[in-house]
């Protein structure tokens, strides 16, 4: 795949960074504004095709490797159902965290207010979870699509 | 093989009256008829989640099995990618 | 009858998706017939929690006494849109491989199976 022209190569060195930045941002603080996992973790694989199509296949490859990717991927899906098997003293998935003055505890107000970041339980950290999960799922999608484009094509007569 | 598209054509046909009747036949657009379970997440999801956004803890805390069986249909089919590109990425 | 378009606006979606699958030969233009029926569905799950003059079911510095849309047919998409994307990822995979053994992508071609 060739790499795009001097003007798109250096407007996306300007702008993948913050790109990403917004996306975890999206996912980080799901629990007080619209969003949360699936949605930020698109919004920042989008990140990584932008860079796919400004560069081209084999540069890209060089500093987005798949393995670290895989790994990510592995993680975030164990992390999530970890959560899920700590509140296993009532059931399956109980929300052991919210109300109790731990960690993300505090008591949320009732009615209209501007939101307060420490609440919520252990739903901040099942966005992170599966945030981090449907990132590095996306981004590896795209990633091992476009390698094997050179594979698939079909042989011209010599 | 101009048989096969008129038979396809008058299924098409058939399957086509028959959804536009009855999304002609439908309620109103704006008024839900059943709404208690809707009515008690939002009344009460702010004292018992701790979250501002309904949303969210709905998919997270009161269905969160639902949110389960799907990062495991998504991890999956991520598998099955890799696994049918496996000579390329070696 | 028109205050019900959103409906409406469903059946032309899915109609057009299953008239793709039933009449075209093209494997690429298959996969995106199945995707337009995806989208049909998504539609019409969240056009069926709305209330009429109702805001966002989000607490933080929500406008004041107003009712909220019901939440539930959201969360119910949000995971059928997900289910959707590794779907037609898949499915255009396959293509890809369909076209590297047989040389093309008409399905009236690829009907005998090389041993």
């Amino acid at each position: 795949m060739n790499p795009m022209s001097k003007i798109v190569r250096t407007i996306t060195k300007f702008t993948y960074g913050i790109i990403i930045i917004f996306g975890l941002y999206i996912i980080v603080h799901g629990h007080l504004t619209p969003g949360g996992g699936f949605q930020g973790g698109a919004v920042t694989a989008s990140a990584f095709a932008l860079l796919l199509i400004s560069y081209g296949n084999l540069t890209t490859d060089k500093f987005l490797k798949k393995d670290l990717f895989s790994f990510l991927e592995s993680c975030g899906l164990t992390l999530f159902i970890t959560l899920a098997f700590l509140g296993l003293g009532l059931t399956f998935f109980y929300n052991f965290l919210a109300n109790s003055g731990g960690w993300f505890g505090n008591i949320s107000a009732v009615g209209i207010n501007p939101g307060d970041l420490n609440t919520g339980g252990v739903v901040p950290l099942m966005n992170i979870a599966v945030g981090l999960e449907v990132l590095s799922g996306l981004g590896l999608i795209v990633l091992v699509m476009a390698a094997a484009m050179e594979f698939t094509k079909k042989k011209e007569n010599l | 093989m101009k048989t096969k598209k008129i038979i396809f054509g008058i299924a098409f046909l058939l399957f086509f009256s028959f959804i536009l009747v009855s999304a002609l036949q439908m309620r109103p657009f704006g008024e839900p008829v059943f709404s208690e379970m809707d009515d008690y997440f939002i009344a009460h999801a702010q004292q018992e989640t701790g979250t501002n956004n309904v949303v969210t803890s709905i998919v997270f805390d009161y269905r969160g099995f639902d949110t389960l069986g799907e990062a495991t249909v998504l991890f999956t089919a991520i598998c099955a990618i890799i696994a049918l590109f496996r000579e390329v990425t070696r | 009858m028109i205050s019900n378009f959103p409906f409406i606006a469903v059946i032309i979606f899915i109609s057009l998706g299953i008239y793709t699958l039933l009449f075209k030969k093209n494997l690429i233009k298959i996969a995106i017939g199945l995707c337009l029926i995806e989208n049909g569905a998504n539609l019409f799950l969240i056009a069926l929690g709305y209330k009429k003059e109702a805001v966002a079911p989000i607490y933080t510095l929500a406008p004041a006494g107003q009712a909220m849309v019901l939440p539930t047919p959201q969360a119910l998409t949000l995971t059928s849109i997900v289910i959707g994307l590794a779907t037609t990822a898949l499915v255009l995979s396959v293509a890809m491989m369909v076209y590297k053994h047989y040389g093309t992508l008409d399905t009236d071609e690829v009907r005998r199976l090389r041993g």
